[in-house]
């Protein structure tokens, strides 16, 4: 009985986690953006610098009308949101905030595997939504998401064996538990590499093509409104969180800091991914978009290369220090 | 012959038991339903229902680190791939009426007869072998079917093997890559010879084919970290 409670309570807590982590990076991206703009962005809603914005955004959409476009296919297009929603809250239940036992959702023995696999799962609710709209621009939108798909995910999961090979273990809770503060430097390359790639899985700028607004409007989310389109932003922010939260803890040591390690590890790890999270939003402010070949050429003539000598790197510094 | 080892009868199945035989009949289900279906993209979709099945069976057997490996490669990446095919070359919304074969008799007799051999050998190779849950979950660190344990047994006693299917996949890339690139260069003679500069709808459909290039290496890069 106590065991059943025991992970209730916390999928209960991952799930409060997964509702309000997006709602807050994504009022401080107006907030961010809008002040690296020179403007203020939204002030009304809710008071106080307009805190309650998002809130109203979703109040808004549940108003909308909820639109299954005549030609498409109905039941794919709205199963979509759902498949592009749920592999993140997946995600969120295996990552560790702190060094305590209960700091984790659910403890899995292969970590890394696990969130690496259920986050590509994400991918194909956007295929699916771009096909079964059965609009041209949704289609091109899918395509997009396929070939960045293939663009991303070969560098993305080679840094992650070499943190993996580095701790000597695929489960997330022992690779911070083994971290130590000579690692960043070790793993640095490995860690912007992980960083770029999933930025180009969760399509944020300057990988956006997919979603390319000003193109292709939207991609593959252009004839969705109301709630089910509130759900796929609803996933591109908790991508956000999970990528933020895996970088940390894979590359940025998760709850250990310069002082306070033993009450305060969640504080670090929280800490930590909120400087990410910050720096997703900067680079979408600053940088253009690429062309979907320009991420390919990225990838397969730099990510990829990067991440193999970080793994030869791994390898070497491994076998001398032992 | 006797037909399995004593202790664990088969009268009293335990919760896993049944949730094996249950995942086990939706996973043949959403096979079934792949092949069987009219819509392309709608079996490529049952797909990965049926694989999703296959790696909760694994998940069941205590071999997690095979099961999120299936996921990764199977569900993250190749029906990725075969959505990304079929959007490039052909995805109506809607039944085709062409997808059909008239090889479907022979199809279904090699699917039956390897059917029957997979079925055989494992039979015969696991019919005395219980995995006993309970330890397994008490020591999840430590168990057959763990990473650690897994990645021991791949590297010293099945080395050669693993080694083996690598080469295999590295000609598979190999030929694939000279087939493309066959195609590409077939596709874009007429053009140059009435014209030196290619117009951008060619350029366009010459980076698609790199692009589907590009997405052989992937899927062959990854089969062989595997």
């Amino acid at each position: 009985m106590n065991d059943a409670l025991d992970v209730a309570l916390r999928l209960l807590v991952v799930f409060v986690v997964f509702l309000t982590l997006p709602l807050i990076i994504g009022q401080t991206e107006h907030k961010v953006m809008a002040h690296m703009q020179g403007r203020l962005g939204p002030m009304y809603a809710g008071g106080f610098h307009g805190w309650a914005q998002l809130v109203a955004d979703g109040v808004k959409f549940a108003q909308k009308e909820d639109v299954v476009p005549a030609g498409a296919d109905r039941r794919i297009f709205q199963l979509a949101p759902a498949v592009a929603l749920l592999p993140y809250l997946l995600v969120l239940v295996a990552i560790p905030i702190g060094p305590s036992e209960g700091a984790v959702g659910v403890l899995v023995d292969a970590g890394i595997f696990f969130v690496l696999a259920v986050m590509g799962v994400g991918v194909l609710g956007s295929l699916m939504a771009g096909w079964a709209s059965a609009n041209k621009f949704s289609l091109l939108g899918g395509l997009r998401t396929a070939a960045q798909l293939l663009a991303y995910e070969l560098p993305m999961l080679l840094t992650a064996a070499s943190v993996a090979m580095a701790a000597g273990t695929v489960s997330l809770p022992g690779i911070v538990n083994a971290f130590e503060w000579w690692w960043l430097p070790w793993q640095i390359v490995g860690a912007i590499v992980f960083f770029v790639a999933g930025l180009a899985e969760l399509q944020r700028p300057p990988f956006d093509m997919p979603v390319a607004d000003s193109e292709i409007i939207f991609g593959a989310y252009t004839e969705y409104t109301g709630l089910r389109f509130a759900l796929f932003l609803l996933a591109e922010y908790a991508g956000i969180v999970v990528l933020c939260g895996l970088t940390t803890v894979l590359f940025l040591g998760g709850w250990h800091g310069p002082w306070g390690a033993d009450g305060l590890g969640w504080v670090w790890t929280l800490l930590k991914t909120a400087v990410l999270a910050f720096i997703v939003i900067w680079l979408r402010v600053t940088y253009p978009r690429l062309r979907e070949d320009q991420l390919q050429k990225l990838s397969w003539t730099l990510l990829v290369p990067l991440a193999l000598a970080q793994i030869a790197l791994t390898g070497v510094v491994k076998v001398v220090i032992q | 012959m006797t037909l399995a080892a004593s202790s664990p009868g088969f009268l009293s199945p335990t919760g896993v038991e049944i949730a094996f035989l249950l995942v086990g009949v939706v996973t043949l289900g959403a096979a079934i339903v792949t092949v069987t279906t009219k819509q392309l993209v709608h079996a490529a979709l049952w797909l990965v229902v049926a694989l999703g099945g296959l790696a909760v069976e694994y998940l069941l057997l205590t071999a997690e680190f095979i099961a999120w490996v299936q996921v990764l490669i199977y569900v993250g990446s190749v029906v990725v791939l075969l959505l990304f095919g079929l959007m490039l070359t052909k995805a109506p919304i809607g039944r085709s009426p062409d997808a059909d074969s008239g090889n479907r008799w022979a199809a279904l007799t090699v699917a039956v007869a390897s059917a029957a051999t997979l079925i055989w050998v494992v039979v015969d190779a696991f019919r005395t072998t219980w995995i006993d849950l309970d330890a397994a979950t008490a020591a999840a660190a430590g168990s057959d079917g763990s990473t650690a344990v897994t990645g021991a047994s791949l590297f010293q006693s099945w080395v050669l093997p693993f080694e083996a299917l690598s080469v295999l996949l590295l000609a598979a890339l190999v030929g694939a890559i000279v087939l493309s690139r066959k195609a590409a260069a077939e596709g874009e003679r007429p053009p140059r010879s009435q014209d030196k500069a290619p117009s951008g709808k060619d350029k366009a459909e010459s980076d698609e084919i790199k692009a589907a290039s590009g997405k052989d290496e992937a899927a062959s890069g990854k089969e062989g970290a595997r």
